[in-house]
């Protein structure tokens, strides 16, 4: 069983190799993706519940043990987070074939699709700060193959600046794991966890750890570092927006989680502190960029940064409560903001236009995808029964509980900002007078609509079954409290 | 042998700033090559340079390279090689779409 783990990894890696023989193909690759994408969901959803009922199961890759191997390590924490990513790809590949055209999809499309989604369960997975470096530039190179899908004008100038900020970026993060192994001699999680108390010098300890957050929020969008976020974000196909908003920043964020909560906790008082209004910036910067434009692609570009600061201020918060929050959140932001984009992407097939002031009365001719759209908007938005409901009021109570009632307003101020973006979306768009130029070409937008209905069917699981779900996401939180459960599994004798 | 080392890459990591800000394209990409290179050597420096030494993992044995940097350096220029030939690329194919190859008249606006 132990080896087994690597499969969510190791799985797509081989289907990426196996449909970059038939790129032209067409009618052979779509739906042999559609099924390896559903096997793979199974095998990670059973992987899944069995390490939530028999506990983290660490696998060191070529038999070298702990400290000197890179180890895998399947946590409640990385599972969940796996399978997430796998149903969120999965409607991914369903949604592709009407979103893409013919060439597109020609062009390795499904290559650097499971690519994308074997580096994006790797950096979920692994256990060593450098193994982490390699997971990123694994789905990183993947995802500069898909946003220059289709070869625009204006999508190789947004592309160009996105290479460029990633590019940098992991430089500096190649910088600090110099850093870090110079300070500690390690790159190991659990070990590091295990050496930063011993280190003489807290305080170069603490400069690094900020430095390492830089890399990690420049993939997550948080505040200072956002601004390559929207446009480039918002100019590839539907399909391949969907992959990044749901998937790519998730990464980020999960980085700051599991790095913060592990390895850097030695002075929460600086850097945690940091974090939350970080956070707090991060939600206001990103509800005003929602606010501020009629692109309807570019208003859910820009939702996916206030969801980042929910997030981080869980982290910031540092609570049992708080972080079960996150996590909460995490999951759920992932399956709402794919359901999301793909709406959008059907939106904008069916108006023929992505500016909100051309567009009127589609709910008229489509009615399921104007109740699709409304739904998820309020689950974005956390309106109870809801899966952000949850997610909102753990963070929230957390944040009573911190006594940081300022964070806790702007907080609950930017949720409402949000479901004001999304309503925006809804009565400009779907109400009023069928406007022209509304498209005819019913199927697709039912090919397109279809995928995105099972996301949000799923995210409104997420919430009415809540009572389900928490108890797991609650052991979660336990373990990211409890430092020692997680290097007591990795370093075992 | 550190020290200088750790100079070398400073000045390598300078230039490499100085030219990401600038505004012609080419400029930029050589100044994240710049960059990369200077990350690497910082990574190279950081684990005491050592020479004339096997990497040995026994008990008695005092005298051993650690082999763990060089190991993580090959991986990091693997990586930074491969994504520099496609920032050369696609910087290419920018240009001839752009028919511009400068960062000012590359920013755009909301509606195109």
């Amino acid at each position: 069983m132990t080896n087994l783990m690597i499969l969510p990894i190791v799985l797509p890696l081989i289907a990426s190799a196996l449909v970059a023989f038939f790129p032209n193909k067409l009618n052979i690759v779509r739906p042999v993706s559609m099924i390896l994408s559903v096997i793979f969901t199974i095998i990670s959803a059973y992987l899944t519940w069995y390490v939530f009922s028999n506990g983290t199961i660490v696998m060191q890759s070529g038999g070298w043990d702990a400290p000197f191997g890179i180890s895998i390590v399947a946590d409640p924490l990385s599972m969940l987070l796996v399978t997430t990513t796998y149903i969120v790809s999965t409607a991914a590949v369903f949604y592709a074939p009407s979103s893409l055209d013919e060439q597109q999809e020609r062009f390795y499309f499904y290559t650097f699709f499971f690519l994308l989604v074997s580096g994006v369960a790797g950096a979920f997975m692994t256990g060593d700060l450098f193994n982490l470096f390699v997971f990123f530039e694994v789905l990183l190179i993947a995802s500069y193959g898909l946003i220059i899908l289709g070869n625009g004008k204006v999508q190789l100038r947004e592309s160009l600046k996105y290479v460029l900020f990633n590019l940098f970026s992991s430089m500096l993060f190649v910088i600090s794991v110099a850093f870090i192994y110079a300070i500690t001699g390690t790159v190991n999680f659990a070990q590091l966890a295990e050496r930063i108390e011993s280190v003489d010098q807290q305080g170069i300890l603490t400069t690094v750890g900020i430095v390492l957050f830089f890399v990690f929020a420049v993939k997550a969008a948080v505040f200072p570092l956002y601004y390559w976020l929207p446009n480039s974000y918002a100019v590839p196909n539907p399909v391949v927006s969907a992959l990044f908003g749901a998937l790519l920043t998730k990464v980020g964020i999960y980085s700051i989680m599991r790095v913060f909560t592990l390895i850097f906790v030695h002075d929460t008082g600086i850097t945690h502190q940091i974090f939350l209004w970080l956070a707090v910036l991060t939600m206001v910067f990103g509800v005003i960029g929602a606010l501020s434009t009629n692109n309807v692609k570019l208003i859910i570009t820009y939702n996916i940064i206030p969801a980042i600061g929910f997030i981080l201020m869980g982290i910031g918060l540092y609570t049992e409560t708080s972080l079960a929050g996150s996590v909460y959140y995490l999951m759920h932001d992932m399956v709402i903001k794919g359901a999301l984009f793909f709406l959008i992407g059907a939106l904008v097939v069916a108006a023929g236009t992505s500016d909100l002031r051309k567009m009127s009365g589609v709910i008229q001719k489509f009615p399921l995808l104007g109740w699709l759209f409304f739904i998820a908007s309020l689950v974005l938005a956390g309106i109870p029964p809801f899966s952000g409901f949850i997610g909102k009021l753990l963070l929230l109570q957390g944040g009573l509980q911190q006594e940081e009632f300022l964070v806790v307003i702007i907080a609950l101020l930017s949720s409402l900002l949000i479901l004001f973006s999304m309503m925006r979306i809804f009565i400009r768009g779907f109400w009023g007078e069928v406007q022209e130029g509304i498209t005819t070409n019913r199927k697709k937008v039912r090919n397109l609509t279809i995928p995105a209905a099972i996301l949000v069917s799923i995210s409104v699981f997420l919430g009415i079954g809540a009572e389900a779900v928490y108890p797991h996401i609650e052991t979660i939180a336990n373990m990211l409290m409890d430092r020692t459960e997680y290097i007591d599994s990795v370093l075992k004798e | 042998m550190e020290i200088i080392m750790t100079v070398l890459a400073s000045i390598l990591f300078a230039i490499g700033v100085y030219n990401l800000l600038q505004k012609q394209l080419l400029r930029i990409v050589v100044g994240t090559v710049l960059v990369s290179h200077g990350a690497h050597l910082y990574l190279l420096t950081m684990s005491k340079l050592k020479r004339g030494a096997p990497p040995v993992l026994e008990d008695g044995v005092t005298q051993y390279a650690d082999p763990l940097p060089q190991a993580l350096i090959l991986t990091a220029i693997v990586i930074s090689f491969g994504v520099t030939s496609f920032l050369l690329v696609l910087a290419y194919r920018t240009y001839t779409l752009n028919k511009t190859d400068n960062m000012e008249e590359l920013r755009g606006n909301e509606h195109d």
